[in-house]
């Protein structure tokens, strides 16, 4: 097994022994329908850390993942008092998402502004245009946000696959067919691996940037209106601070922070372990909440230094 | 456009220079031409949409005003950016500031709740930014891992150890009330605010090490080029270790002052986005991410530029709620005319209109 594997084999192990160790200290836990309600309820914030896998993969970062998946709740709801069906508005969103991130990818790779200070940038301005919209909660009314809660796929042993988790999965595969069997997602790796060897392999290097942009701004506005329909309201305030959530799904599922390696699963998986931890913590009953935060960093630790040895031994990958 | 008005802080520009004929592209090239036109833009449209904005009147025997108020509330969040900027010279990142204030915060509610000597609780404070700093310059400088991840565990798991701490003795956001605080937050020397007084001594001090010791050298040498600093003899560990450890203490000196402001340890919110602040506010000031420079005085610009834009859409009569998206756009603007391409984008624009 090639050495790339290891943080991907480690996250399934670390998830599959978080959940085993749930079973034997809960006699509830240890069924399809906990499972299924970690990937329905984590649905939306797995989603747009599979868009933010590539912008890693590829070297860079998105920090307005948060702020964009709090604006498309706000205005799904505002579409919806002003008529709209759900569906319409979500498909607006979702161009829009794509179209926020293309100009995030050229103002990039055009005006060679980095990563982090830009979507910092488009953090703030997106936040802002939720608070511009409105103040409240706004409930979103149209009778599909209750279809689209109720459908779903019945598991065996009474769980139950929600509509969130479909969206999920189909995204998941969709992201995996991208990054692997593409030309697009070779160039990805590429660019992530070493920039200066990619462009001079012929890599195209601002079409490349502005598509991994664009899909990571896909990827959030559909995890957006996940959220939207998950709650059936837009909220101002909704999603502040996801993108480090995502970035840490990101970091636990695998993907080095460094570029050029990760996989869109190992994201899932990383995802789903921050779900399973606060389930946990729930389960419990007597842990606070902080509990959640420091035993997600605790994790982060554990997951950031063991990957720090792995890429010691990886020695060809250290400079930076 | 570039005429420099009164009320903006003096760049270091050579008299000199301006007789030239070619002063007006030697001062367009300066580094701090850009912020400072920021900061002067900020202040004009200030000046048009209410009058009087530059008043400084005396009260009760201090200063008021909207620009002393601008240096008041723009003090810990510039505490913070100089130590960002440290950081930031050596290609590193701090994004643990805002849950260094949190912790900070709560274990300083937590002392005076246990009744310990004020003096006894400033150094607590300055010792727990320390240990913080400690932390992420062993993750980084030791353990080698990338400074934005490194920081980032301790900004996940930050405040939920700030939250631990108040539960301590229970209650989430504990208050307090101390005389000495009190004095740090509210109280004058003369005219002038002590925090304005506490903000020049920290400023001074950061430039006496950074500008008038070697540090600031070999910090700038570790920024642009680890491996050839180590190689003439630098010793990049020590020095990495020392940029988190400032970053630390001028974090905590903040989180006095913030923690001073409110009398309650709120883990939650306290400091919120003050990383992303303290970076915007170096990048505005001229220095990169990719490490290597360090401009203490762009970085107390771009602490002003954005603190005026928020004073000033507060006096504006504007909504609060504009507050984000105006600053938003206006650093956007500000990058923006920082890229050189964009520059060149935009002369090539306006020549082919004339053309």
């Amino acid at each position: 097994m090639s050495e790339k594997y290891l943080p991907l084999m480690a996250t399934i192990a670390v998830f599959v022994i978080l959940f085993i160790a749930g079973g034997l200290l809960y006699p509830n836990f240890f069924s399809t329908l906990v499972l299924g309600n970690i990937l329905g309820d984590n649905a939306f914030i797995i989603i747009a850390a599979i868009g933010t896998t590539f912008v890693i993969i590829s070297g860079g970062i998105d920090l307005s993942i948060g702020s964009m998946i709090g604006f498309v709740g706000v205005v799904m709801a505002n579409l919806d008092s002003a008529g709209w069906h759900p569906l319409a508005s979500a498909a607006l969103m979702i161009v829009f998402g794509a179209g926020y991130g293309t100009l995030v990818g050229f103002i990039i790779d055009f005006c060679e502004i980095q990563p982090f200070i830009i979507t910092l940038a488009g953090l703030f301005l997106l936040r802002g245009m939720c608070f511009m919209i409105n103040l409240d909660a706004v409930p979103i009314k149209n009778p599909f946000v209750l279809e689209f809660s109720d459908m779903g796929i019945p598991l065996f042993g009474g769980g139950w696959l929600s509509s969130s988790a479909i969206v999920m999965l189909v995204a998941l595969v969709v992201a995996v067919i991208i990054a692997h069997w593409t030309e697009f997602g070779s160039a990805v790796y590429a660019i992530g691996g070493d920039a200066q060897s990619a462009k001079l392999m012929g890599v195209p290097m601002r079409k490349t940037t502005l598509k991994i942009y664009a899909l990571s701004g896909t990827y959030s506005a559909l995890g957006g209106v996940v959220y939207a329909l998950y709650t059936s309201s837009g909220y101002p305030l909704a999603g502040s601070g996801l993108e480090l959530v995502a970035i840490a799904s990101v970091v636990l599922g695998g993907t080095l922070l460094t570029g050029g390696v990760g996989f869109v699963a190992g994201t899932v998986f990383g995802g789903m372990i921050l779900g399973l931890i606060a389930t946990l913590i729930n389960f419990n009953g007597s842990l606070n909440g902080a509990w959640i935060m420091i035993s997600g960093g605790l994790l982060l630790f554990i997951f950031i230094v063991m990957h720090r040895f792995l890429v010691g031994s990886l020695k060809f990958r250290a400079g930076s | 456009m570039s005429t420099p008005t009164p009320g903006t802080p003096a760049s270091p520009k050579p008299a000199a220079e301006q007789a030239q004929p070619s002063a007006l592209k030697a001062l367009l090239r300066h580094r701090l031409v850009w912020p400072i036109l920021a900061l002067v833009l900020v202040l004009i449209v200030d000046a048009i949409i209410s009058p009087g904005f530059f008043q400084i009147r005396i009260v009760q025997g201090r200063l008021f005003g909207n620009l002393i108020d601008i240096l008041y509330r723009g003090m810990p969040p510039a505490m913070i950016a100089l130590g960002m900027a440290v950081v930031i010279s050596t290609k590193g990142i701090d994004l643990s500031v805002g849950s260094i204030i949190a912790v900070t915060g709560a274990v300083m509610a937590w002392r005076i709740h246990e009744g310990d000597s004020h003096y006894v609780i400033l150094l607590t404070a300055l010792c727990v930014g320390l240990a913080c700093g400690l932390w992420n310059g062993f993750l980084v400088s030791v353990l080698e891992i990338q400074p934005i991840i490194a920081t980032l565990i301790l900004m996940v798991s930050g405040r939920g150890i700030g939250l631990m701490i108040n539960l301590l003795y229970g209650g989430t956001n504990p208050s307090f009330t101390s005389p000495l605080l009190q004095g740090l937050s509210t109280g004058n020397l003369g005219l002038v605010p002590t925090r304005l007084v506490v903000g020049a001594v920290m400023i001074v001090l950061v430039w006496l090490l950074v500008r008038r010791t070697a540090f600031g050298l070999f910090l700038e040498s570790v920024g642009g080029n680890a491996k050839s600093a180590w190689l003439s003899g630098v010793s990049s560990r020590l020095i990495l270790l020392s940029a988190y450890l400032i970053s630390g203490l001028m974090t905590a000196v903040a989180a006095i002052i913030l923690t001073a402001d409110t009398h309650t340890s709120d883990p939650v919110t306290s400091g919120l986005y003050s990383e992303l602040d303290a970076i915007l506010a170096v990048v505005i000031g001229g220095g990169s991410l990719a490490g290597g420079r360090i401009y203490l005085d762009g970085t107390i610009i771009g602490v002003l530029v954005i603190q005026a834009l928020t004073t000033s859409i507060l006096t504006s009569g504007l909504p609060p709620e504009y507050n984000l998206v105006v600053k938003a756009v206006v650093v956007l603007i500000v990058l923006l005319l920082q890229s050189a391409n964009t520059r060149a984008a935009v002369v090539s624009l306006l020549a082919r209109r004339k053309g």
